[in-house]
């Protein structure tokens, strides 16, 4: 693991009208397998890609939204919010999926996925990664 | 310093493909290495020697093959975003039995763990999309 790379993948559109959002999700599971250090952002409409009870039955287009809740099994369990992103459309915390992992490290303790930070935060963050991915 | 290239848009909608060409081009001449292009969403449109554009337009497809050609580039379109938009070489052809196959010269089809070995191997990934 020493040798792992830091890779961060920024989401940045909505969930559907583009298939940007669910071929990002394939990317991070795919990705997933090679025992990298995974982080995931979202920001301006790619803060909806985590909103509660999404329902397309309407617009005929596949619902991925549930696979959201596999990332913490994927060991997939950074996950950043910006904050300005979420209050420029009126969301909070409470309107997203409740993501959670389970720390083998603290006898499988259930822990919160997702942080909401400022962009200046993410501005940091990014600057840390070593492979960016932009979708 | 080694490169590898994501490229996410198709050839003509948008801009992403052709500056990602621009971009390969003088990395080379600069001396750099392009470890892998990786075509993915509708960058695998990209792929298909089917492409003919007017002969006053530049036909994108053609110079990512003659660039593979020239300088021994990796292209590889991601086989997940290729069945969706029938994409087809050899192998996917007899797999999912269609009757032909559109793969263009110097592109190859594989699998998203190679967009996830060209961000490890090289010093920089770089996305060219929208």
């Amino acid at each position: 693991m020493s040798d792992a790379k830091k890779f961060m993948y920024i989401n940045r559109k909505a969930p559907y009208g583009t298939v940007y959002a669910w071929e990002s999700l394939e990317v991070v599971l795919i990705g997933a397998a090679f025992d990298q250090e995974v982080s995931l952002a979202f920001v301006d409409d790619g803060v909806y890609q985590l909103m509660k009870g999404q329902d397309t039955t309407e617009v005929g287009i596949k619902n991925f939204s549930p696979t959201y809740s596999a990332l913490g099994d994927y060991d997939v369990n950074k996950i950043y919010i910006e904050k300005e992103s979420l209050e420029a459309r009126g969301l909070t915390l409470d309107d997203l999926q409740h993501l959670v992992w389970e720390d083998e490290d603290e006898d499988w303790a259930e822990k919160d996925s997702i942080r909401v930070v400022t962009s200046a935060e993410l501005a940091e963050l990014f600057d840390t990664q070593d492979v960016v991915l932009s979708f | 310093m080694k490169f590898s290239i994501q490229v996410s848009e198709g050839p003509y909608n948008h801009e992403a493909s052709v500056t990602a060409i621009n971009f390969v081009k003088a990395a080379v001449e600069a001396g750099h290495e392009i470890f892998r292009v990786f075509f993915y969403h509708d960058g695998v449109n990209n792929g298909t020697r089917y492409t003919t554009p007017p002969q006053d337009d530049i036909n994108i497809q053609k110079t990512w093959s003659e660039l593979a050609e020239a300088h021994n580039i990796d292209l590889v379109v991601c086989v997940a975003a290729a069945q969706r938009r029938g994409i087809v070489d050899e192998g996917e052809q007899q797999r999912n039995k269609k009757d032909g196959n559109n793969i263009a010269p110097g592109f190859r089809i594989s699998g998203l763990g190679q967009l996830i070995e060209a961000g490890i191997e090289a010093d920089r990934l770089v996305v060219f999309g929208d």
